[in-house]
């Protein structure tokens, strides 16, 4: 199982830098987004107009590009969420026991 | 736990930087629009001034930010930033579309505020998700 796990990710890192080599180069003038110009271009003009923020880096994190941020911010959350999964909770009282008992868990460990 | 330090200066210098921290940190997560900043910055400064309070006040930081708030606040955050985003769909518009969803507002300042309420609830998420994270950190594998 633990063997099947690692293979995953090794498999999941590979398509990944897989999928990477297929990015034009940095600065590369006949990368889409060089081409296309029209989409940087609009965000340069546009972006006061459209939304009344003056910080365009708002306006493309949090508008434009909403969706890429909600991922971002999904994903800070699964971390969480995956540290209260894995990591082991201090004592089986502060784990089985509701939102009562986690209180007094901490406590107990305060006064150690 | 965390090691709480007895130390009366790093007590006094704790409790009285945490409120200017978070002070600051709304204005970093208010003030996106304007200058650097945003909801995940103010969010790690939240996060920061509460673990502050972790380290060196120690015990009485749990009674007004308990253990669970933070996983809690995690997941308040992320759920009023997908309805903030699933709002528009239901009125035939697409993912985020701030436009269609304050519609009774002008398009460019419904778009100001979609963008606002998108970095606060940002900040809430990843405040929450830093506590829930520290707190699991510093309190798992201890007997």
């Amino acid at each position: 199982m633990r063997f099947l796990v690692l293979a995953l990710v090794i498999l999941l890192g590979a398509i990944l830098v897989w999928g990477a080599t297929d990015l034009p180069q940095r600065g590369d003038p006949l990368a889409p987004a060089a081409v296309h110009e029209s989409v940087a271009v609009h965000y340069i003009e546009r972006a006061y107009a459209e939304t009344r923020t003056p910080n365009m880096v708002t306006a493309v994190l949090a508008d434009y590009r909403g969706f890429d941020t909600f991922g971002e911010a999904v994903v800070v959350v699964a971390a969480a969420i995956s540290c209260l999964l894995i990591l082991p909770r201090r004592s089986p009282k502060a784990e089985g026991g509701g939102e009562g008992s986690r209180p007094a868990g901490t406590s107990a460990g305060g006064s150690r | 736990m965390t090691s709480v330090y007895e130390s009366l200066f790093l007590h006094t210098v704790a409790r009285a930087i945490v409120p200017i921290i978070q002070v600051f940190a709304f204005y970093v997560i208010t003030h996106g629009h304007y200058s650097p900043g945003g909801g995940f910055q103010g969010g790690v400064m939240l996060a920061v001034s509460i673990i502050l309070l972790r380290i060196s006040v120690g015990e009485e930081s749990f009674e007004r930010f308990p253990r669970n708030a933070g996983i809690v606040l995690a997941g308040v955050g992320a759920l009023c930033f997908a309805l903030l985003g699933l709002a528009p769909l239901l009125l035939g518009g697409s993912f985020l579309d701030y436009g269609r969803e304050f519609f009774w507002l002008p398009a460019p300042t419904a778009h100001y505020w979609g963008i606002f309420l998108a970095e606060v609830f940002i900040g809430i998420l990843v405040w929450g998700s830093l506590m829930a994270i520290y707190d699991t950190l510093a309190g798992g594998g201890e007997e």
